[in-house]
């Protein structure tokens, strides 16, 4: 292992070294390539695809499911899942119109800051059951799935809020456009930098990986792991709160099924969007990506006029192939580092 | 003056159901002093480590730090006290770069955000005073157990400890990374850092240390400076009997070629490598970390895919990247990372064992739970294993029980060739004497046997021919009397090429 030790390597690790840098990057940039075919094939047959109404129309749709890809990719990251987000959001919406409309004195940003820490508690709920009472993330998340939607029925009693029930300026955040970006996109968008800024900057940010590569070694290290987990998981319920005052700014009708059935949506594009759903690697930047790449699908497919079942099929098979290439990457990966042992 | 020691457990005890991994034991360790921690596998010399590193919390017995009690709640209290410790199995993360490994939580901060550019230079200083040739922004992921070893020493060294704890850091070592190791360790010793070393390579604890504390089924047999002791003294104390001088090979005749490797090359890795390996014959592949001995290992078992060359079995030729294959043909491979290639952690003893051999237990389309259960036993006493029933997972054993697990598990399995990458490592020095005669055994009834070790006494001892490798390529090959430390250094060091 002297210094001529690279002279040997030197022939393999050049195309092995860009291999491994360019998969590195690839997942975020595949999804951009497949965007950008689809938006080509798609444009090409139907123009009217690639106007400004349709594509603010894909963002405002993606930007309610890439917000919570992002919550969702905190807790994957860490080897754990949140089922539970539709329900979460589904609450919050429907708590959120609810004030609005029985208690118009209530300042705006105050039901939306009511909804947000709805959420985080809703969240602090699944953290403690994962953390403190060692209950898998699957399980925990999968009953807190049916109890928060559960409470939810309750409290509605079968009740339904009405857009004409809310103020105007709440509706209008839901549609309003800044130099012409809707808004929930733009918020989604606030959200999405700054957590990955987080992510990738601070020494929490990077235990949350360090958690989900390996458990056992993040103990070892003295990071506290409950408490880690905890917060992601407060910071995905959380963010399921904003969504959910979104939604119903968004939608303006707003009952106790609101997003029922979500939470696979958001996971879809958690793993589109390459994390890796043992947890350890993968951005926020790539399952945004991965939301918006599922909302283009779908205005896509009915574009083109492809009915509504055989829609969720491709829907299906894009995720099939999303996990196959992911594991042939990782295996390639694999043998490339191998390969490469100096620097 | 007698100055009070940095560290010290007064009377710790700790058990694990019925296990009583360390009963009543007293240790102090001083500034400026490197202190030598011995026993059998299983005497419980890491389960004394995890309680100074505030892994386990002592179920009797007090930790003082500079003669102040403290508890140690977790692994953050004791590092923020000044232990830094380096775990017998490497806990690297393996998504994470190398960098990343060695600072995590302890990350250098900028203004904005993480200083990457002084984290990677810390790094690469680090390697420097190592030796150590790895890239710090690549993934820990696909290290070789040698590699991860160095990262976990140079991840210990960041800390900039007063307590180092180091279990078996040399386990996969060869002699040069060993001495910068040591090199390293002498100059933190003489700036007043207190270390404490596991090694069951006895000569390293003569050359390192200054006092020794041996342990024997948990308890406390003695701690003596390390003039009062001769090797074969520790060895007793380790022990309680007196051990058989270390088994030299028999000799044997070599028959016809069970292993021939031609021009086998793998891009990058290794290249052009070939050798035959008879039946009867032990041969030695020696070189130092990183000279591409595990790699040819692998690719010959099929684990990995060569570029170009031939392997033959028995006279028939493999097909690249085909383990299943190459065990059909006869081949065993016991791999070097016994925690991720050898075992499977949560599975019991005797799954394990019987594991590699599945067909000779068969009765029918079952298996026999009794023939398995048998075997284990069988081969649970041969090898002097250490445990409490058969059925528990491998995963509680201490390390070098589980490298037994291993070895039983591919020796049960009676292979034409066998090849053994570091097969003694981080077996004590009474069971390491058991191995050797079983593949000296095994040699003469006609196994062909390639040996992959970094111990050069093991080496030297044991082979008929040592291969010498050194970056990917075969340098030498000495037979027995031709094989010397002196000769074998040369080669794998690159000079003296014949
Ligand atoms: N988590 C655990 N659960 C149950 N038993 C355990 C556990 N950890 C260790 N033991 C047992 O405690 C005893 C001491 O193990 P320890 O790992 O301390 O040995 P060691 O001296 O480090 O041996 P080696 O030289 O093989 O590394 C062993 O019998 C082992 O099986
Ligand atoms: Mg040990």
């Amino acid at each position: 292992m002297t210094s001529a030790a690279s002279s040997v390597t030197s022939a393999g690790r050049g195309g092995g070294r860009r291999l491994v840098d360019r998969v590195a990057r690839v997942r975020e940039l595949g999804i951009v390539v497949a965007l950008g075919a689809l938006f080509a094939v798609t444009g090409a047959a139907n123009p009217s695809f690639l106007s400004y109404g349709s594509l603010r129309d894909i963002l405002l749709n993606s930007a309610i499911v890439a917000l919570l890809a992002v919550g969702q990719t905190l807790v994957v990251i860490t080897r754990n899942v949140d089922l539970s987000v539709s329900s979460v959001v589904g609450l919050s919406a429907f708590g959120g119109a609810l004030i609005l409309a029985d208690h118009p004195g209530v300042p705006v940003p105050l039901v939306i800051a009511g909804c947000v820490a709805l959420g985080a508690a809703c969240g602090a709920v699944n953290g403690l059951l994962v953390g403190a009472a060692r209950v898998p993330a699957l399980v925990a998340t999968l009953g807190t799935l049916y109890a928060f939607r559960g409470v939810d029925y309750a409290w509605a009693g079968g009740r339904q809020v009405n857009a004409a029930d809310m103020p105007e300026g709440f509706l209008a955040l839901g549609t309003r456009s800044v130099l012409g970006v809707p808004l929930p996109a733009l918020v989604a968008l606030a959200v999405l930098l700054t957590v990955g800024w987080m992510l990738r900057n601070l020494r929490s940010g990077r235990e949350l990986y360090a958690i989900g590569s390996s458990p056992e070694a993040a103990v070892l290290a003295g990071i506290r792991v409950r408490r880690r987990v905890l917060t992601a998981f407060v910071a995905n319920g959380a963010l399921a709160g904003l969504a959910g005052v979104m939604w119903a700014a968004r939608f303006g009708t707003v009952d106790a099924t609101v997003a029922t059935g979500k939470e696979l949506d958001v996971i879809a594009a958690v793993v589109v969007g390459g994390v890796a759903i043992f947890g350890g690697s993968g951005t926020v930047y790539g399952a945004a990506l991965g939301a918006v790449l599922l909302a283009s699908i779908t205005s896509a497919l009915a574009v083109l006029r492809v009915d509504a079942l055989a829609q969720t099929a491709i829907n299906g098979a894009l995720l099939l192939a999303a996990i196959v290439l992911d594991r042939l990457l990782a295996l390639r990966v694999a043998a490339a580092l191998r390969r490469r042992r100096s620097p | 003056m007698e100055d009070t020691p940095v560290l010290s457990l007064l009377q710790v005890s700790k058990a694990f159901g019925a296990v009583r991994a360390v009963r009543e034991v007293s240790l102090e360790l001083r500034a400026g002093e490197a202190h030598a921690l011995a026993g059998e596998n299983g005497a419980g010399k890491s389960t004394l480590v995890k309680i100074l590193s505030g892994v386990h919390r002592p179920d009797s017995g007090r930790i003082l730090l500079d003669g102040q009690p403290v508890e140690f709640a977790g692994p953050a209290d004791a590092q923020r006290a000044g232990v830094a410790v380096i775990y017998q199995e490497p806990t690297l993360f393996p998504d994470l770069s190398v960098m990343e490994n060695i600072f995590m939580g302890r990350q250098p901060r900028a203004r904005l955000g993480l200083d990457r550019r002084a984290m990677r230079a810390a790094t690469a200083e680090l390697f420097g005073r190592l030796g150590v040739h790895l890239d710090p922004d690549r993934p820990a992921r696909g290290l070789s157990i040698a590699d991860q070893q160095l990262v976990e020493i140079a991840k210990a060294l960041s800390r900039q400890a007063r307590v180092l704890v180091m279990d078996e850091p040399t386990a996969a070592l060869s002699g040069q990374e060993v001495a910068r190791l040591f090199g390293v360790a002498g100059t933190l010793r003489e700036q007043g850092v207190a270390l404490l070393f596991i090694s069951h390579r006895l000569e390293e604890i003569f050359e390192l240390c200054q006092r020794v504390t041996t342990l024997r089924d948990g308890a406390l047999v003695a701690t003596d400076p390390i003039g009062d002791l001769t090797p074969d003294a520790l060895v007793r104390r380790m022990v309680g009997r007196e051990l058989e001088a270390l088994f030299p090979k028999q000799d044997t005749t070599a028959g016809e070629v069970a292993l021939s490797v031609r021009r086998l090359t793998r891009e990058g890795v290794f290249t052009d490598v070939s050798f035959e390996v008879r039946r009867g014959e032990i041969v030695a592949l020696a070189g130092l970390v990183g000279a591409g001995r595990s790699e040819v290992a692998r690719a010959v078992f099929g684990i990995d895919r060569w570029d170009a060359g031939a392997v033959e079995v028995d006279g028939r030729r493999l097909r690249p990247a085909r383990p299943t294959a190459a065990m059909a043909a006869g081949l065993a491979l016991v791999p070097e990372d016994r925690r991720q290639q050898g075992l499977v952690m949560d599975l019991s003893i005797e799954r394990n064992i019987g594991l590699a051999g599945l067909t000779a237990l068969r009765r029918g389309p079952l298996i026999s739970r009794l023939a398995e259960r048998e075997r284990a036993r069988d081969w649970a006493v041969r090898l002097r294993l250490k445990f409490a029933r058969l059925g528990d997972p491998v995963n509680v054993l201490s390390g070098g029980n589980q490298q037994k697990v291993v070895l039983a598990k591919w020796l049960a399995r009676r292979p034409s060739v066998l090849i053994v990458d570091e097969p003694t490592r981080g077996i004590d020095v009474g069971t390491k004497a058991e191995v050797h005669r079983l593949l000296s055994e095994l040699a003469a009834s006609g196994v062909a046997v390639l040996m992959i070790s970094s111990e050069l006494p093991e080496v030297l001892g044991m082979a008929d021919r040592v291969l010498v490798m050194h970056e990917g390529r075969l340098v030498a090959e000495l037979d027995r009397a031709e094989a010397s430390e002196e000769s074998v250094m040369a080669a794998a060091t690159g000079r003296g090429r014949p």
